[in-house]
């Protein structure tokens, strides 16, 4: 048998756990990495620190660039729930000794924070580099990312306002985590090997055993909960959202959707630009409000080609600290429209 | 008079046809009174000389409608084709108050319209965690890499034109996002089965197994017991993923959905398709994976993606998705036409191999009868059931429960929440079920 086909074959048996795929070599096919490809992209750092960057921030200097690059969606304090739930709070200087936060157990807990969950302060270092600020991902150097990380531990109590973050002391501070003892592996849910092969979890042994009866299963049907009334009509036009022919229509619980007034070409053009992922048209988001923006600048005479630059190109402290992000996929015709459609009163 | 009734019968039509738009709309609203006036007044003409009704016919069939008597359109009128333009009801739609970002929401699959397994690639639910992008595939590279060099021989980069030269799979797999059903854990919270369970999905996917790169590597699979995806996105989303998946052949690097390319929203032009593990694992836009030998704990598997346990621990890692069914139609939010026979029809599926078996109760649970199963039967794939319901005009509460291959049988709400709470989120796989009122409303209800 060729080894192709026997290549094959084993593809035809893959999905089998037994199956080892025979393989040599894809001639032609891929090319080593380079190292600095491989530095630009391999930013993981673990919860062994194992990739984490050196370098370090204190307190104040990362309470500056909280302020200016994450309070607008965080809140100054990282406690806002506006755009994204809270980062810090609802836990406790016990919590730093257990491990535990324990709120989470007595159910104390209006709504669980990041540092009500987060183990491993690994975890955030890893996000903040790899993902934020919201609107301009990886752009934090190492230095800023420690600052950032010292702010949120001194927000909630872990270490004293004068605290340096930094990668020498960073594994002292996980000691400290508030729900670092928090997470359990002991489920069925990880399909890989279980703890007691080196991997996770207890093998698969699902935690919940319900059994199949087929007659007289009970003598009562038990309701725990129905749809609440507002919940009904909360989703729009249910008739809209059903076929009106086959075996059912949807209910009838609201305006039909073809009464609602159809959205206008500019809002379908800053949707699919990517505008409305920061702005309201009457409410701030990230930045402000459309209804803000013509508020300011409608009587301007040279606002028009000052702002559809400023959507193409970017720019900063018109509206606070958090910058605009340059937006060149917009063409240039399609940002004059923009503009001229929040001037006239974005609708 | 037999022949009569017979006649009479091939000229009646199906009772929703007995109605004017208006009418149908007195139904969708829970009025069906002149539904049983409607019979009468079909009874009546029935019982009508033969000579009258011949002029009372339906008018679809008495006179033939434009399309009958006219030219239609021409091949690639519409080089990629649309939906019917009386098809504009089942759309995928977020739900209100769930997320404030556009960019970190969802959007839920129309469960409630669809037949069959495969989920329209345009209707496919969406979750994004920093909003999603079209990535231009002559640009795109994908990486292989160690989180140590004594991993993996030979870290590597590949293009698309490279990867698409390479042997492929194709195969049907669900997927599920681990909150779908995650509103429901402590109450009913939302009325249709859109937004109860509309965050799965099932694609036929196509692309090469990651072991075979890996293989191509040079990876240590002694040591390299771990890999961490990652995402080509702003949000560069990162997932641990067992490497005994891998190496099953299981896992692979899907750049095909459904007979085309993978949609931007899906991950256009590449992503990872983990199959009977949720959502957040699949990931998009997949640019790189490092093989390791520890989990990562990254952000969507340690403050994200993790279960809240009643001794306020949460479980980390819980990836695969247990069995899970939910019947589609008829639904939560929908109105039954009027009493009679009905195919109650629905969706099973199990992060741990094939649908074995799905019961079906129209008493709350009391008694079940055996649900056919459409096959074939796919591992980790959607299965379709259908049984028969002949509606009384009685309350009556509608439920599906999955067994799967493994003997795990979908536990009621109750059996659930005894062991996990109800502040869980993730990992909702509780039996459903939609109470019918006389009026023919259904909605969502949860039986313990």
């Amino acid at each position: 048998m060729s080894r192709f086909s026997r290549f094959i074959l084993s593809l035809a048996f893959a999905g089998a756990a037994t199956s080892a795929v025979a393989f040599e070599n894809f001639k032609g096919i891929g090319r080593p990495a380079t190292p600095a490809e491989i530095k630009a992209w391999d930013i993981d750092v673990r919860p062994d620190f194992k990739g984490l960057p050196k370098g370090s921030g204190s307190v104040s200097q990362g309470e500056v660039i909280f302020e200016e690059k994450c309070a607008s969606c965080h809140g100054t304090f990282g406690e806002s729930n506006e755009v994204f739930t809270p980062l810090v709070g609802g836990t406790t200087k016990d919590d730093i000794k257990t491990g535990h936060v324990r709120a989470l157990a007595t159910g104390d807990l209006p709504q669980r924070t990041t540092f009500t969950k987060v183990a491993t302060i690994s975890t955030i270092f890893d996000y903040i580099q790899r993902a934020m600020p919201w609107t301009a991902p990886k752009s934090l150097k190492p230095d800023e990312i420690y600052g950032i990380l010292a702010y949120l531990l001194n927000l909630s109590e872990i270490v004293p306002s004068d605290f340096v973050l930094s990668d020498k002391n960073i594994a002292d501070i996980q000691k400290m985590m508030p729900n670092r003892n928090g997470m359990t592996t002991n489920h069925g849910m990880w399909p890989g090997a279980p703890a007691s092969k080196g991997g996770i979890g207890n093998g698969g042994k699902p935690d919940v055993q319900a059994k199949a009866c087929m007659k007289n299963c009970k003598t009562e049907v038990r309701i725990g909960s129905i749809l609440p009334d507002y919940a009904r009509n909360a989703h729009g036009n249910l008739e809209d959202q059903n076929r009106n022919f086959g075996p059912v229509r949807g209910v009838k619980t609201g305006e039909s959707l073809a009464a609602a007034p159809k959205n206008s070409a500019e809002l379908e053009l800053a949707t699919i630009s990517g505008c409305m992922a920061c702005h309201g048209i009457n409410n701030k988001i990230v930045g402000p409000g459309y209804n803000e923006v013509q508020l300011r600048y409608k009587d301007q005479t040279d606002a028009e080609d000052r702002l559809s630059r400023k959507v193409r190109e970017g720019g900063q402290g018109a509206w606070g600290s958090i910058p605009m992000p340059a937006n060149e996929h917009v063409k240039e015709a399609d940002a004059k429209t923009l503009v001229r459609w929040i001037l006239s009163g974005a609708k | 008079m037999g022949n009569l009734l017979e006649q009479a019968g091939r000229l009646r039509p199906a009772p929703e046809n007995f109605l004017s738009d208006e009418q149908v709309k007195a139904v969708a609203s829970g009025r069906r009174d002149f539904l049983r006036k409607s019979f009468l007044a079909a009874s009546a003409a029935m019982a009508a000389p033969l000579a009258a009704r011949a002029a009372d016919g339906d008018s679809n069939i008495l006179s033939n409608p434009a399309w009958t008597t006219s030219l239609g359109q021409p091949v690639a009128a519409r080089p990629y084709g649309t939906p019917s333009q009386f098809e504009s009801q089942l759309l995928r739609r977020e739900s209100p108050g769930l997320a404030r970002v556009g960019g970190a929401s969802v959007s839920f699959c129309p469960l409630q319209g669809l037949f069959g397994i495969i989920t329209p690639s345009g209707l496919h639910f969406e979750r994004h965690h920093q909003g999603w992008v079209d990535v231009d595939p002559s640009k795109h590279r994908f990486m292989v890499n160690g989180s140590d060099d004594s991993l993996i021989k030979r870290p590597k980069v590949y293009t698309l034109d490279e990867l698409m030269r390479m042997p492929s799979v194709s195969r049907i797999h669900f997927i599920e996002c681990g909150a779908n059903s995650g509103v429901e854990w402590a109450n009913v919270a939302v009325p249709t089965v859109q937004y109860t369970h509309g965050m799965v999905s099932c694609s036929e996917f196509t692309g090469v197994p990651l072991k075979l790169l890996l293989d191509d590597c040079g990876v240590d699979y002694k040591k390299a017991r771990y890999v961490l995806a990652e995402g080509a996105d702003g949000s560069s989303m990162t997932r641990t993923i067992p490497m005994e998946m891998v190496e099953s052949g299981e896992v692979f690097v899907a750049y095909g959905q459904n007979g085309e390319m993978l949609r931007p929203e899906n991950g256009y032009p590449l992503r990872l398709v983990v199959p009977g593990v949720q959502g957040v694992s699949w990931v998009k836009w997949l640019r790189r994976i490092e093989v390791g030998d520890k989990p990562y704990a990254t952000k969507d598997e340690a403050v994200h993606y993790i279960d809240l346990m009643p001794d306020g621990q949460h479980r980390q890692y819980t990836s695969i998705h247990e069995a899970k069914s939910v019947i589609t139609s008829p639904s939560g939010g929908q109105t039954l036409l009027d009493k009679g026979y009905y195919n109650i029809s629905g969706i099973a599926w199990s992060g741990r191999g094939k649908i074995r078996q799905v019961d079906v109760s129209v008493d709350g649970g009391i008694n079940w009868q055996t649900a056919r199963l459409e096959g074939p039967i796919q591992n980790k794939a959607l299965t379709r059931f259908n049984a028969a319901w002949v509606w009384d005009g009685k309350p009556a509460i509608l439920q599906s429960r999955a067994i799967d291959e493994t003997g795990y049988v979908q536990p009621s709400y109750g059996q659930l929440r005894a062991v996990r709470g109800s502040k869980s989120i993730y990992h909702n796989n509780a039996i459903q079920s939609w109470k019918v009122v006389e009026s023919g409303e259904i909605s969502n209800v949860q039986v313990l």
